[in-house]
Parts: structure tokens; sequence; C-alpha cells
């Protein structure tokens, strides 16, 4: 049975790191595995989004509307962007932070302020938690993407130890510390 | 060894390990990985060319000098190669040449959707195309004997869901492919009339033998299901949407070879089933094909032409139910790209829509000068379209004209083929303005180097184009350069060399503020009670300048300290 995740953001959020971690703990963990991203235009501070699939076999890279059986998203509006890619009974790991688009930012239109409510209303398991503040705690903001790792991590039936060896096999040696710290904030929290 | 690869490096793993001499290329998403991942390996010659026409016909030069080459490019990329790709076909190789083109349906980042495909037919070359990196890999290694034995260029079609997607690859060691002699052969390598005529029937033949290898050659395969009711032909990533969809369940014949397709055993397949259908993204390619074999087929009278197909594409076609999902929320404001913060292209930009300027963009991070608020361009084609364009442009519509338009082109794209359009302008004489928007790098397809940065593919000193020079050899008089932060030296240069009357050069140079080595300034921020709410400094378009309650702030982890939005400010709010 084919498991997605899927991970979205704005660009420049580091959620190209948060995926490579989540590969290499399924890699490990015997799944066949497909992550799958676009690069280029998104690049620029637009949406991103990045389809991690994993089971016995996996066939198509793409995780379609309905699909997904949990979502992060690195930034609140971007969770309800992609809220329709979740399977029924799925998850949204939402890091509460905003980030203006350029429609808000120009004053074309508002930020929803109550995107999370309208997610619960719709019968969507919301899980949202600060990143950005546990992240700083962990000693840098660039630590959001595996704060919430960390935070997936909880629910997700693989061993806080085999993450933490991912991390390590995937950061920079004098990141180790930071992001170890950043991922227990994150599966506390 | 089991790596997750994405398919661009699985591939350049494979001819890596296929003991390829050199790679030349020109960056150009979903391709640019290939040709970085080969760069790691320091005992291939590994290099960006000016242009993909030039990457080919530096990879002909190896590849006849005896070394396995390859080039890597994307779809339209292939369009200004395709001079020497076509003429290759009669030539053929000495030593093996691999030519890998990435097509991007949907338009991720590309100003087109053309499919790749033609490009075989029409040159008569053999194309490969995997549907993940473990294929890519394999394809790659296997495919410089292919090569060697038709004698010919093989083209390896990729496209974006491949290119970018990692999957596990088993990965092997490199086997050194001896360097070939190279030996005068002017009837083979000297393309003109006579030869050429007596190539063009080796070449016939060639596809002719191709044909007959694709029925048995490993690339291509059935699988078997048990429901004889439907039977798809499919290759790529549709292969993969297909299996998602129907698993086992029915027979697949699976292309891994896409020209020249094997007519007897798709005639063999579909005469299996009892209903034939192709899915294939972008054209009915493989459909056309299967007609003219007079078989009865479905295609595109079920799929469109247009865009990405996914699991659910194809179990809608055939009337599959399809997943249940949470409506979107209405509303939401789209997060289009933009420039980020501290980009040196805003100022200029500003300048030329504060002056109402019409601006003839090209092919860059600069195209996001189309967006909103600065609007500030007016049309967008290819790669070096906008200075050619500028001087037709001006041809039509007279001196008025040439008063108020630009060209506006990166550093690269003007390497790539803005040169020439420049060269048109002095020699056929309009007194246009070109505006290079001269960033020291390779922008959009994420920081490579080119002809201008002085420095190679591996960041090491290079050979380096000065712009100045090259524009003045041309025979352009009035060059001049401006920092694109001085708002007042911009609009003075963009008002003086628009009233010139002659042709003119404005080279607007800072660095991407995204490089390294770039030094950023302490972050701005606004002194609120000066700020009198005007919005004059929104309409720079910064993603690091909001409105909040009616007055301006400055997101102090975004701002780099460009100092454009203070020039802008009337009140002195902002320092």
């Amino acid at each position: 049975m084919t498991k997605s995740v899927m991970i979205v953001g704005v660009g420049g959020q580091g959620s190209l790191l948060a995926s490579k971690v989540l590969g290499r703990v399924l890699t490990a963990e015997g799944y066949d595995v497909k992550v799958s991203e676009v690069h280029g235009m998104s690049q620029r501070g637009g949406s991103v989004v990045t389809y991690v699939k994993f089971g016995e076999r996996v066939y198509s890279p793409i995780v379609d509307l309905g699909e997904a059986d949990a979502i992060v998203s690195f930034e609140k509006l971007e969770a309800a962007r992609y809220a329709p890619y979740l399977k029924k009974g799925g998850r949204i790991v939402v890091n509460t932070q905003e980030i203006d688009p350029m429609p808000v930012i120009n004053g074309t239109t508002a930020y929803p302020s109550d995107v999370l409510e309208r997610l619960a209303a719709a019968g969507i398991t919301v899980d949202a938690l600060d990143a950005l503040t546990l992240a700083e705690e962990a000693g840098s903001p660039k630590a959001v993407n595996i704060v919430l790792m960390g935070h997936l991590a909880r629910n997700f039936g693989i061993a806080p130890e085999k993450w933490l060896a991912a991390i390590e096999a995937t950061v920079a040696p004098k990141f180790v510390e930071l992001n170890r710290r950043a991922f227990r904030l994150g599966y506390e929290a | 060894m089991k790596k997750l690869l994405i398919g661009n490096e699985a591939l350049a793993r494979g001819f890596y390990e296929a003991g390829i001499g050199l790679v030349s290329s020109y960056p150009g998403t979903p391709s640019t990985e290939i040709t970085e991942c080969l760069a790691q390996y320091r005992d291939i010659a590994s290099e960006w060319a000016p242009n993909e026409k030039v990457a080919t016909e530096v990879a002909f030069g190896a590849s006849l000098g005896g070394k396995r080459s390859v080039c890597a490019m994307k779809h339209v990329g292939l369009n200004v190669a395709a001079d020497p790709v076509f003429t290759m076909s009669y030539t053929g190789v000495n030593a093996g040449m691999v030519l890998c083109v990435a097509d991007d349906p949907a338009m991720h980042s590309s100003q087109n959707e053309q499919d790749s495909r033609h490009y075989a037919i029409a040159a008569k070359l053999p194309m490969l195309e995997p549907s993940d990196s473990g294929e890519a890999y394999a394809f790659a290694r296997a495919s410089f004997a292919l090569s060697e034995q038709f004698d010919t260029i093989v083209m390896m079609r990729m496209c974006t869901r491949i290119a970018h997607s990692q999957s596990i690859v088993d990965v092997g060691e490199r086997e050194e492919a001896p360097d070939r002699p190279y030996v005068k052969n002017p009837q083979k390598y000297i393309m003109m009339p006579a030869y050429a005529k007596a190539r063009h029937p080796i070449v016939e033949a060639r596809t002719k033998a191709l044909s007959e290898y694709a029925e048995t050659c490993p690339f291509n395969r059935v699988e078997p299901g048990a429901d004889h009711s439907l039977g798809i032909i499919t290759s790529g990533t549709c292969y993969q949407y297909t299996k998602e969809v129907f698993g086992d369940r029915v027979p697949v014949l699976k292309l891994g070879l896409v020209n020249p397709l094997p007519p007897q055993l798709i005639r063999d397949f579909a005469a299996s089933v009892d209903r034939l259908v192709v899915i294939e993204e972008l054209d009915g390619v493989i459909e056309t094909f299967c007609r003219t074999l007079g078989l009865a087929v479905e295609g595109k009278s079920l799929f469109s032409p247009i865009g990405e197909y996914s699991q659910s594409v194809v179990a809608r076609a055939f009337g599959l139910p399809e997943k249940e999902y949470v409506p979107a929320l209405p509303d939401l404001p789209g997060r289009p790209p933009m420039m980020c913060a501290g980009c040196p292209h805003r100022g200029m930009y500003y300048v030329l829509a504060k002056n109402k300027v019409t601006v003839l963009g090209d092919i860059g991070c600069y195209t996001l000068g189309a967006q909103p608020p600065l609007n500030a361009v007016d049309s967008v084609l290819c790669m070096g379209a906008s200075v050619s364009g500028l001087h037709g442009f001006n041809r039509a519509r007279g001196t008025e004209s040439e008063g108020k338009t630009v060209a506006v082109i990166g550093d690269s794209t003007f390497m790539h083929s803005g040169v020439t359009g420049l060269i048109d302008i002095a020699y056929n004489g309009t007194n246009s303005t070109v505006i290079i928007l001269d960033n020291s790098i390779t922008g959009m397809t994420g920081h490579q180097q080119n002809p201008t940065t002085g420095l190679d593919i591996h960041g090491d000193p290079a050979g380096k184009i000065d712009l100045e020079a090259l524009c003045r050899s041309i025979g352009i008089r009035r060059v001049r350069v401006v920092d694109p932060y001085d708002l007042a030296a911009c609009d003075a240069a963009v008002k003086e060399e628009l009233a010139a009357a002659e042709p003119s050069v404005i080279i607007s140079r800072r660095p991407c503020v995204l490089l390294k080595n770039v030094k950023k300034n302490p972050p701005l921020a606004v002194d609120a009670a000066k700020c009198r709410g005007c919005r004059s400094c929104m309409q720079l378009g910064c993603p690091a300048i909001s409105f909040k309650e009616k007055k301006a702030v400055v997101d102090a982890t975004l701002c780099v300290g460009c100092g454009v939005c203070r020039q802008k400010c009337a009140f002195d709010a902002i320092g």
C-alpha cells in the first residue's frame, strides 16, 4: 500500500532539505521511495510543493487530489491551498507562520485570517505549531524544516533515532547539533 | 550501491559509468542538473557553452575526435541546436554521442510545451525515453553502445516529472571507453551536396535497421495482464500513471525506444487486446503511428494534448472512480513567483515603468518584471528575441518608437543569442537602445557561470568576455554602465540613450543578490512617525515591504538594504 506525504511552503523556506531527510528515512526502512519536486520559477518566492511517496512498489511520482496521508505545510496559507490533496482522514501539520504573497503585499487582497478554522470546519485534522519560534529556540530560524519533520515523526511509526540518523547523514557536521535540537523540539511540541 | 537520485542525476551517473569524456550544455530547466552532476566527476571535460547550438557542436567535435560525448538542453534549446542535429543525422558519430532533451509539459518553467519527439522523427534519430531514475541510469549506460552500433546520435527524452523526481538507483562503477582514433573521412564528415547525397540513403537504411531493432530491443517490453478487454501503449512518466491506476490488471506495451517505433510489436500487441489505447503526454505521436498501421486506436479522444497527466487524469479517462477530497477554500490569494528582495533588476524596471517605456523582454529571472505591480514588459518570445525584436519594432514604428522603446536582456541570454541581434542593429542601423541586465550569473536556472562571469563550470578562473568592449567592437559607440540600485542614474541613462540619435547599450550591472559572495547591507526600517502611508515604496513590488495599518513595514529578515525604496520615499521615512 503506497503512502503519500506532501511538503508545501514558500520558495526559500528549506523544504528541499526536509524532503531529503524524509526520503532518506524511508529508504533506510527498506521502502521503495519516490520524491518529486519542481525546480525553476517556483523558487522565486512562489508556492512550492514536494511529493514523497513510499511503499512496496511506487509508480506515479506525484500526489493527486485526495491522496496525501499527510501534508506538512511550512506556511499557513499554503496549508489551505493544498488541503484538497489530503486523503479523507488525513492530517495537516502546519507551521502557523504567515508569509504575505505579492497580492497581499501590494494590497490587492488581504491575508485570510481564519484559514486553520476553516480547514478544521471542513473536517480536516489540523496539527498546528509555531515552528519558527521553536526553530529560533533550537538556535536558528532556518531550522523550521527540521522542527516540522520532528512533528511529523510523532505519528509516523518510525523511531526518532532513525530520523536523527537521517538528519546527521543529510546536514553539514557543524549543523547536526542544532538540527537535533530542532527535531526534538518539533517532536515534543 | 542503492541511492535516491533525481532522473537528471541518474542520467549523469549512467553517462559517467559509460565512460564519457565530455559534456557541453547550456542550462535550462528541467535539464540543468544533468550537466551540473557530470561536472562533479573531474575526469570528464565539463563545460557550459554560450548556447545549445554551440554545445551540440562541441559534443559533435568531441565525438569526431574520439571521445564519447553528451550535450543536454531543455526542449526549446533543441530549437537552437536543431541545425547541427539534423545534419549530424547524416554524418553519424565517431565515438558515441547522446543529446538529452528535457520537455516541460504543463510549462512549469517554460514558454511553450513543444513535444521533442517530433524532432527525433524529423531528424531520423533514435530516441530513448526513461520512465524513472532507474531507467534513466540504465538507458544512459546503454545509449553509447546503441549510438556506436548504429553510427548515430541518440536522443534521450526527459520530462519534468522524470528529470526532477527521485527514485532508487543501484549504481555501478565507471567503465573507461578507450578513445577512438580519428581518421579523415571526407565522404562521411563533409556534408556538401555530393557527399550528403550519398549519406541520405545511409540514414534511411539506418532508420529501417533501427525499426527492426526496436521490435526486440531491451528498451521495449510487453507487461502481461489478465484482462484483455483493454491494452495500453505508453512510455515515460505516463507509464507510471498507467500502472498506478491499472497495476498488473491489463496488458501494457511499455516503450523505452520511442523513435523509431516497432510496427510488428505494436500490431501483435493490438491483436492481443479488444480495445487499444495510447497514453502519451502532449501530442499523439504513438497514436498516429498506430493509425498508419491501420489499427483501431484511441488516444487524444480520451486525453488532452495540453499539460501534464496524472493517475487521476488516467482514471477519469476510463470512467474510474476518483478520490474524494475537500474542495479548495474559495478566495485564497495566489502566490506567484516574484523578483527577490534586493534583486538588481527591480530598480531598472521601476525606471522603465515610470517613464512608460515599451519593453521587449527576454528569458530569465527578469521576465518577472512583467508581473504586477511593475507590469514593465511588453513581450517575451525566446532567448535573444528582445534585441532583434526591438530592431524590427523600431523599423515598423519609426523614430517616435526609437525614443520610447528598449530591449532588456540578461548577461547570459545576451551571450546566448542577444549579441547577434545587436550586430543586426549596428549593421542595419536603427537607433535602438538595448539594456543588458548584467547580474553576473545565469540566474533563473540556479546560478550557472557564463562567458561574462570569468569563471568556468567548476568555479575556476576562465576567459571573461568584456561586455563593453564587445558592444563597442560591433560598432555601438554609446555604451554606458549604470548601477541599478541608483534610480537617478538609471533614469538619466534611459532618458539620454533613448534620446540619442544612434544605437546605444546600457549595461545595468550589479551581481544577483542571492550569490554567496555578495555582501548584504543591514536591513532598512520604516520610521512610522514619518511614513505618510503614500504607498510610493509599494510600487517597487519588493517582497520585503508590506503595508500594515496604513504604514509601510520592512521585513528585516528579507531586506538586504539595497536602498531602492529609500530613494522612492519623499518623506525620508526609510532608513
